[in-house]
């Protein structure tokens, strides 16, 4: 069948991360996943930024005249609390609406964090390779050997449980896959011919991994952000709903899940509420994510 | 294969040891050792006593090599909440969060495996992207909160399978589903790339030309070849799911490791807490480096490079 199809031996390819823009913004409206990706997660930027407009009530005021009221499509349900109360009387869109503003503070400051550390060490291991590469898949492996969530819930339960301490803990423990990649990327980069040109014109260590290698490993950076913010995002819920993430009364979706765990044979809206949205915003995320790598590496790198 | 072997031998007992200073820190950190061994409100005199005693009055280095040589002679310490050997308590916890791992990896290799096969077959279309839309759905479910829906329709609307505990086989039913999903994404994603490629190389145009059949050049010639850093994955990922069964397990109350890491962490237990660390973190190491050896033994050029 394909035999018709005659494929030049040598075919021209054009360079790599060299992509005009307008290119790049028709293939990103050309990619469904990914506009689908960036208006999930627009609306939960938005939910978050808009919460203090948007909210009816405060998210932490109790009325414990109105406790457990289903949301607006139940038959006991009413418009005055649109997705009901929790069992202290809180209104439950105002606090879903605040807890977005948890989910994306923490999922970008780890990931910012992380970000730093994981590209710092990927970018310095990949560029000079030998002792530094060697040392550096040490750090990593011994970092990938010890268990995320055993270490982090050591750690809050140790310091205690904050926002700041939740942040920090999964910051400056998610690296791990930002210098493994970022360490592969920059050890493909460095061979090519542009980055021994700067070399060979004198440029400074630094100056070729900022100037030269840095902007072209970019892509693969945006990619791994995302699906990290992602992930933190996660981690922080499973923290917070075993109790040793952020602590209450701080509407973050995890700890509204196990608040409500003892409620939900009887109300299971309770924790299908923050759950629904807490997969929304990471699908949101990680649609970005795969959009993104679509569309820097069309040729696909599952 | 000799040399690759030796130098990833070595890899592993550094990083073996590197986990092991972590897990002596992490004790040391969560306070006096000779408070906690003299108990609460015990006279200063008492505490130097006891610092005496067990040696905690030595430099750190010290101490540190001297715990290594205790622990590698299988004592674990005294647990100090449940008052009893730590590794008479770890040893009868493993088998649990063996189970539920190993379990939740054939159901990830059940699952993933057919949909990757599926999606590589059929690249580019509905299917493909139907089972490109399990894997992005399922990498976005928090765990817990689908373990949590599992639990409500399987146990309380259907009245299937029982809420919690680790008494018979049902209950792993559900902790295995919720964890096997949690792994799927990944290692389907592979088999699909790993099938792509294999789909598109010389020897299986060689096989259709010869004329065989499309289910003969998918599995016999397609699958047998993609599947190979599927398998060392999955090593990889029952590392990882050892540690994600700590959330898995304290939801269903599976009595193993990660429900007795979680006891020990929110009762302060830290002897135990360390045990589960270093156990977790060297059954990963010795994971990897048998899926490395394994790599390596299927690939030459991993060993030259």
């Amino acid at each position: 069948m394909d035999g018709t199809i005659i494929t030049p031996v040598v075919a021209p390819t054009p360079a790599e991360g060299a992509l005009p823009a307008p290119g790049v913004l028709r293939r990103v409206l050309g990619h469904p996943g990914l506009v689908a990706g960036m208006v999930l997660l627009g609306l939960c930027v938005a939910m978050a930024l808009l919460a203090p407009l948007l909210a009816p009530y405060d998210p932490y005021a109790q009325d414990l005249n109105q406790r457990l009221i289903p949301p607006v499509w139940f038959e006991k349900g009413s418009w005055a609390h649109p997705l009901g109360t929790d069992n202290l009387g809180r209104d439950y869109l105002a606090r879903t609406l605040y807890g977005a503003r948890i989910s994306l503070l923490i999922g970008l400051s780890a990931m910012l964090i992380s970000g730093l550390i994981g590209t710092t060490l990927g970018l310095v291991a990949g560029y000079l390779g030998g002792r530094v590469d060697l040392f550096v898949n040490f750090i990593i492996t011994a970092r990938l050997a010890m268990p995320v969530v055993l270490v982090a819930l050591a750690v809050v339960a140790m310091i205690g449980g904050s926002l700041l301490v939740v942040i920090l803990t999964l910051g400056l423990l998610k690296w791990d896959r930002f210098a493994v990649v970022m360490r592969s990327a920059t050890m493909q980069v460095r061979a090519l011919d542009y980055v021994a040109a700067a070399e060979a014109a004198g440029a400074s260590r630094l100056r070729v991994l900022a100037g030269e290698i840095l902007p072209n490993v970019f892509p693969h950076l945006i990619v791994v952000a995302t699906v990290e913010a992602g992930s933190a995002i996660l981690l922080e819920a499973a923290l917070s709903f075993l109790g040793l993430g952020v602590q209450p009364p701080l509407p973050s979706w995890g700890l509204m899940i196990a608040e409500a765990k003892s409620f939900m044979f009887f109300s299971f809206w309770l924790i299908a509420i923050p759950g629904t949205a807490l997969a929304a915003l990471v699908l949101g995320i990680n649609m970005v994510g795969d959009g993104l790598r679509d569309v820097f590496a069309p040729e696909g790198r599952a | 294969m000799l040399a690759y072997a030796a130098k990833r031998l070595a890899l592993a007992i550094l990083v073996a040891l590197f986990v092991s200073a972590v897990a002596f820190a992490l004790l040391r950190l969560s306070g006096d050792p000779a408070l906690a061994i003299a108990g609460e409100g015990a006279r200063q005199a008492d505490i130097e006593l006891v610092r005496k005693t067990y040696g905690l009055d030595r430099p750190l280095i010290v101490q540190y090599l001297d715990w290594l040589c205790t622990i590698a002679r299988g004592d674990l310490g005294q647990s100090l909440y449940f008052r009893t050997d730590v590794s008479g308590l770890v040893a009868d916890k493993l088998p649990v969060t063996f189970w539920i791992g190993g379990l939740s990896i054939l159901f990830a290799l059940a699952l993933s495996i057919p949909l990757g096969v599926l999606a590589a077959v059929f690249a580019g279309t509905s299917i493909d992207r139907a089972a490109l839309a399990i894997a992005v759905v399922g990498q976005a479910l928090p765990t817990f909160f689908f373990a949590l829906v599992l639990m409500m329709l399987f146990s309380i609307n259907l009245r299937w399978l029982p809420v919690s505990g680790s008494d018979t086989w049902a209950h792993f039913v559900m902790p295995t589903i919720a964890l096997g999903y949690y792994v799927t994404p990944p290692m389907m994603r592979l088999v699909r790339a790993g099938m792509i490629e294999v789909l598109g190389s010389d020897y299986i145009r060689t096989a259709r030309a010869k004329g065989l059949s499309g289910t003969s050049v998918v599995f016999k010639h397609g699958l047998r070849n993609a599947v190979v850093p599927v398998v060392a994955l999955a090593a990889v990922q029952l590392g990882y799911l050892l540690g994600g069964s700590i959330v898995i397990e304290t939801i269903f109350a599976l009595d193993g490791l990660g429900y007795l890491a979680y006891q020990s962490i929110t009762h302060k237990d830290f002897p135990v807490t360390q045990a589960v660390l270093l156990l977790l973190s060297l059954i990963y190491v010795l994971l990897t480096l048998a899926a490395d050896l394994l790599n390596a033994f299927l690939d030459p050029r991993i060993r030259v490079s």
